[in-house]
């Protein structure tokens, strides 16, 4: 029978399943998704090699652009009140909460996690973040001091956010553990280049859906999907990156992170070091909650004096 | 009128000197009141906060438009473009003959002829732009040059830069003579002088303590009008600035019995902003400086704006680019 | 009339609807009084009455209080401090989501200017809300209990007494933190402003708060009375009348009940003559004027540097010509009702008191309507230290002006007073400002500004302005319990 004969089905044939339009992953920078500048992308499969999607992969070109996104972005996050970061990351969490679902899917599908491990994974998450979104108008008041130098001096001491940060991200957990990385730069005011992990790196590009759709200004976040080993080096040697976040360098294949540790000696990056003792590097357990160490490494602290006289 | 003794002999009256030095400058201006940056954005806020409405906004509309130097300054213009702008100032909106006039047309001094006879005799002024426009970076032989040609071409009004090179190093006393010899160059053994307008280039000055002594030296040196910026770099005029001018045309009327205007330029696109400032000029200066002979806006785009505005006050429908021309 | 005049600019009623009448709000329902006495609350710019509200007795406060001490052992007391803040995030987002609704209410029921309510009153309750709401699951950072002493345990159930002068914003100075500390609370408006408390319920409803956890209880002098006396509230906090303040300090004295007070104040403004003059004088009429005056931190005394007296109070009377007085709902309005009779006549007293002593009086010509409380911006100087117009609060749009020579007087006179709210310094010079606010005794010191509140920055006073601060870091302390010795 010719295609196009229009013989109405037979009753007991099942209606077909719908064809779902598929997601393209793409990378973020300044507030934009674009693919990689070098055009090339890569597999991604869940757990069981089975095919999600081609991700992006970064070149250090993207990384430059991503750096200067990322410095563009910064006076102006940076320079917002305390308050308005607030509101703005609060707001993400609540777009999160919106794409509960979408959330599960994905870091089901990239970890391996029976339904209910994603869920609590994802409720933990947009929890995580709602707690670091808390402190942006309240870490003045727990880092910073008034000091009663023995003169005639108003002296206080304040935090400021240092700058640009590049962070690798986690490479196992690819929403909760990204999102513990990310949240601690950025509540204080600094802007971050983040390199997703490379296995498992779909649930980041989500996550950037969700914070462009939250007012968060183009560059404040900007996720680079690939592999550390490629891109962390020039990461870590680039002049205008102020602070380096090795966490994702535990199992990194490839990822020496005495290494690149080495090449931000070079500008006197501030550099947060991997989890574990020694040499050796592990992933830290993303459930305990956090204190504050991954917000103070990310810190000035400036002092100022000012006379007291009639 | 002023003439050049009078202003010399005010201004050593007024700084307490026998001879006008940069010294004596320097002391007067470093002692005036400074201006908090902060409480000053406040209050411009405040004021861009009141809610005008019907028939005041029909009001301040017309007002508005009855303030506006209709301006074009491109190095592409040329006399069919300078007449076109003449013909909108004319007729700003064909379809309704009840729309006010703006005050005056303003252009580069070499197009001032083309303009006083596109002009003719409706009563709207040709104001130029004169002495460097915009940078002012020449030699004062040549600014003056500049400003003689467009009077003698016809210009009611002269819009100068001041030194702001001069201003910024601290250099006030050049400034000073700069104007002095710009509004000499004002004069007509023919007919009135023309009104001479300062421009202080705010943006460049950048903080309202400069904005305020510049806009006392211009005054002490015989300015007409203080007038914002050329237009021509960002930011141009801002709502807080024109604040800070017009508290120092009201304190300066106070202290010397002479009224000066006030013309912000410059990013003033729409609707809203013009009657903000016009609130501003209402609340700060008072009704003496509700005239477009004591305030103006120097705009392009604006004019359109307000003629929107006015269309849907009249037929209560939004309206659109369509329905009013381009110049 | 300038050339320039504003068409009336009125913010529609309609956003709002108000009850013809209302009962207490206990146990997270809506419930009638056992009494049956109610009370009217009017409109003190039209005198119109807006709604007969339930005037609770010494059982219904006795209801509310159980219902907060049932919630506090159930669900709020073994809530998480993460699940508290989500319900204060909800609270937060929801008065952002009502907020002109909650504007409008507040100033029908209170007289102030709409354009106050929208841009102030509103926006600042909304962010009380949010700063709390993240404090919620981080008291151990905020140096309350010492390391390694845990969380900070809450006190129990706060009782809570706020004044007319910002409803809606003294709510929620008063109810974030207590919450967000794991407190539960009854609260009693101002008998003259109860309706943006009475709204708020509404708002823990559409929360999900889980009900007991906030009570409100409206009355008067009596209803008060009878929170701050309930055996089983474990702290009070009230804002309100010094007078009123004793009274709760005299009441609880001997137990083991703790209490905030935040009460009167007659602020100096300080006016140096190197100030920015044209802010300094912006700052005068904020401090005044800014709420019809009816501001505890008011900047009511303006201590002028006695070299720039004549052309500041020139200037000062210049700006005030262009305060509008007004129609509280008109958006154009700078200068609202006077919100009860009572405190008008309060007003006019002191105002009358003034003039006998022999101090100047100017005030800008201005039409005040017919109907309703109004008084115009008023101006004395020529005032001394020794003049009551001086000394005792008057709570309304009066200023009182006073000179100083040097910056030892003008301390010696800022803090000649037994209040110490707040105090305003205008100068240009950075080490005066800081010299100045080391000398002052006030619990907040505003330097070339005025009357600017943040949820971050903790306000209280010293001497008889109250004790305990609201806000901030500290202003969390008086919510949770310090260990053995209380």
């Amino acid at each position: 029978m010719s295609p196009t004969a229009t013989r109405p089905p037979a009753r007991s044939t099942a209606p077909s399943p719908r064809l779902d339009v598929r997601k393209t992953y793409k990378l973020y920078i300044g507030g934009a998704f674009p693919r990689s500048e070098s055009g090339r992308s890569y597999v991604v499969t869940d757990t069981k090699g089975r095919f999600l999607a081609n991700a992006a992969q970064a070149s250090r070109k993207d990384a430059r652009d991503a750096v200067s996104a990322a410095r563009a972005a910064f006076p102006g996050w940076s320079g917002t009140t305390a308050y308005n970061r607030g509101q703005v990351l609060y707001r993400v969490a609540e777009v999160m909460e919106g794409r509960f679902d979408q959330f599960v899917a994905e870091v089901s599908a990239a970890e391996g996690l029976t339904a209910a491990r994603a869920r609590a994974t994802v409720a933990a998450a947009i929890d995580r973040w709602v707690w670091y979104a808390g402190w942006s108008d309240k870490l003045a008041q727990v880092l910073g001091n008034l000091n009663p130098v023995a003169g005639p001096y108003f002296d206080i001491s304040a935090p400021e956010p240092t700058g640009v940060a590049a962070a690798l991200a986690p490479q196992s957990s690819s929403l909760l553990g990204l999102v513990s990385v990310v949240a601690p730069i950025v509540v204080s005011g600094n802007t971050c280049v983040v390199v997703t992990s490379a296995t498992r790196p779909l649930p980041a590009v989500t996550l950037a859906e969700a914070l462009t759709t939250s007012d968060v200004p183009g560059g404040v976040v900007n996720v680079l999907t690939g592999r550390a080993a490629e891109v962390a080096p020039w990461l870590a040697s680039h002049r205008d990156v102020n602070a380096l976040d090795l966490t994702g360098a535990a199992d990194a294949e490839g990822v020496a992170w005495g290494d690149l540790e080495a090449a931000a000696a070079d500008t006197v990056k501030r550099v947060l070091r991997p989890a574990g003792t020694g040499a050796a590097v592990v992933e830290p357990d993303w459930t305990v909650t956090p204190d504050l160490r991954r917000i103070r490494a990310f810190l000035e602290t400036k002092t100022v004096w000012h006379p007291k006289g009639r | 009128m002023t003439t050049l003794a009078s202003v010399g002999e005010r201004a050593r009256d007024v700084l307490g000197v026998g001879r006008v030095t940069n010294q004596a400058l320097t002391t007067w201006l470093h002692g005036l009141p400074g201006v908090d940056q902060v409480g000053c954005e406040a209050r411009a806020a405040a004021l861009g906060t009141r809610s005008i409405k019907t028939t005041a906004k029909a009001w301040g509309i017309d007002m508005a438009i009855s303030m506006i130097d209709l301006t074009t300054l491109e190095g592409a213009d040329t006399p069919g473009r300078v007449r076109s702008l003449c013909a909108k100032a004319l007729v700003p909106d064909p379809t309704d003959p009840s729309t006010p006039r703006p005050a005056a047309v303003c252009v580069y001094g070499d197009m001032v002829g083309v303009a006083r006879e596109a002009l003719s005799n409706s009563g709207i002024h040709v104001a130029a732009v004169a002495t460097a426009f915009p940078s002012g970076r020449a030699s004062m032989p040549v600014k003056l040059a500049d400003t003689r040609d467009a009077v003698a071409a016809g210009a009611d009004e002269i819009d100068m830069v001041i030194d702001r090179g001069a201003f910024l190093a601290g250099d006030y006393l050049t400034v000073f003579d700069e104007i002095v010899a710009v509004k000499e160059a004002c004069r007509r053994d023919d007919g009135p002088e023309a009104h001479l307008k300062v421009i202080l280039e705010t943006g460049e000055l950048v903080t309202y303590d400069n904005v305020r002594r510049a806009s006392y030296l211009a005054m002490l040196a015989g300015g007409d009008f203080i007038k914002t910026s050329t237009g021509k770099i960002s930011p141009a005029a801002t709502l807080p600035v024109a604040l800070v001018m017009l508290e120092a045309v009201r304190d300066w009327r106070d202290q010397t019995g002479v009224q000066v205007g006030v013309k912000p330029a410059g990013g003033i696109r729409s609707s809203k902003d013009a009657l903000k400032h016009l609130v501003t000029v209402s609340e700060i200066a008072g009704d003496d400086w509700m005239d477009p002979d004591w305030f103006r806006f120097g705009a392009s785009s604006l004019l359109n704006d307000l003629l929107l505005q006015r269309q849907k006050l009249r037929t209560g429908a939004y309206s659109g680019p369509d329905y009013v021309t381009i110049d | 009339m300038p050339l320039f005049e504003y068409a009336p600019a009125p913010e529609s009623r309609s956003v709002v609807d108000i009850h013809s009448s209302y009962g207490l709000f206990i146990g997270g329902e809506f419930v009638d009084s056992a009494g049956d006495t109610s009370f009217k609350t009017i409109s003190p710019a039209t005198e119109e009455v807006l709604a007969d509200v339930a005037e609770a007795t010494v059982g219904d406060v006795d209801h509310a209080v159980k219902a907060a001490r049932q919630a506090y052992r159930g669900p709020w007391g073994r809530m998480s401090g993460a699940d508290r803040g989500k319900y204060l995030f909800r609270i937060a987002r929801i008065l952002q989501e009502r907020a002109r609704e909650f504007a409008v209410l507040e100033t029908l029921d209170n007289g102030k200017p709409i354009k106050e309510s929208r841009d102030v009153d509103v926006p600042l309750a909304a962010a009380h809300f949010f700063y709390h709401a993240g404090w919620a699951d981080k008291l151990e950072y905020a140096g309350l209990v010492p390391a390694g002493a845990g969380l900070p345990r809450p006190i129990g159930v706060v009782g809570q007494v706020i004044p007319w002068n910002f409803p809606i914003l003294m709510l929620a100075w008063k109810i974030a933190p207590a919450l967000a500390c794991g407190n539960t609370v009854v609260l009693k408006p101002a008998e003259t402003t109860p309706l943006s408390a009475l709204l708020f319920a509404e708002v823990c409803q559409q929360a999900d708060l889980p009900p007991g956890v906030v009570n409100i209880v409206t009355g008067a002098g009596d209803t008060g009375r009878a929170l701050v006396e309930h055996p089983d509230v474990d702290k009070i906090a009230f804002t309100g009348s010094t007078e009123v303040g004793k009274a709760i300090a005299r009441t609880i004295a001997g137990t083991r009940v703790r209490a905030t007070l935040e009460l009167g104040g007659k602020a100096a403004n300080i006016v140096f003559d190197d100030a920015p003059v044209d802010q300094a004088v912006e700052g005068i009429v904020n401090g005044i004027f800014f709420n019809q005056g009816h501001v505890c931190c008011a900047g009511s005394r303006l201590l002028v540097q006695e070299s720039v007296h004549d052309e500041v109070i020139r200037k000062l009377k210049r700006r005030l010509t262009t305060v509008r007085v007004g129609d509280p709902m008109d958006k154009n309005t700078d200068l609202g009702a006077i919100n009860s009779a009572a405190q008008l006549d309060r007003i006019r007293e002191m105002s009358g008191i003034a003039e006998e002593e022999g101090a100047e009086r100017w005030s800008p010509p201005c039409e005040l309507p017919s109907r309703g409380f109004w008084f115009p911006p008023t101006v004395f100087t020529g005032v001394a230290q020794t003049h009551r117009i001086a000394q005792e609060e008057v709570f309304g749009p009066v200023l009182s002006v006073l000179t100083f020579r040097t910056p030892q007087e003008a301390v010696a006179k800022a803090n000649n007073t037994p209040y110490g709210l707040s105090a305003g310094v205008w100068t240009d010079k950075g080490s005066r400002i800081l010299w100045m606010a080391d000398q002052l005794r006030a619990g907040v010191v505003w330097a070339n500004t005025f009357n600017k509140f943040d949820p971050t920055s903790p306000f209280g006073g010293y001497k008889e302005s109250g004790y305990g601060r609201e806000g901030g870091r500290h202003g969390l302390e008086p919510y949770v319990t310090l260990g053995d010795v209380q």
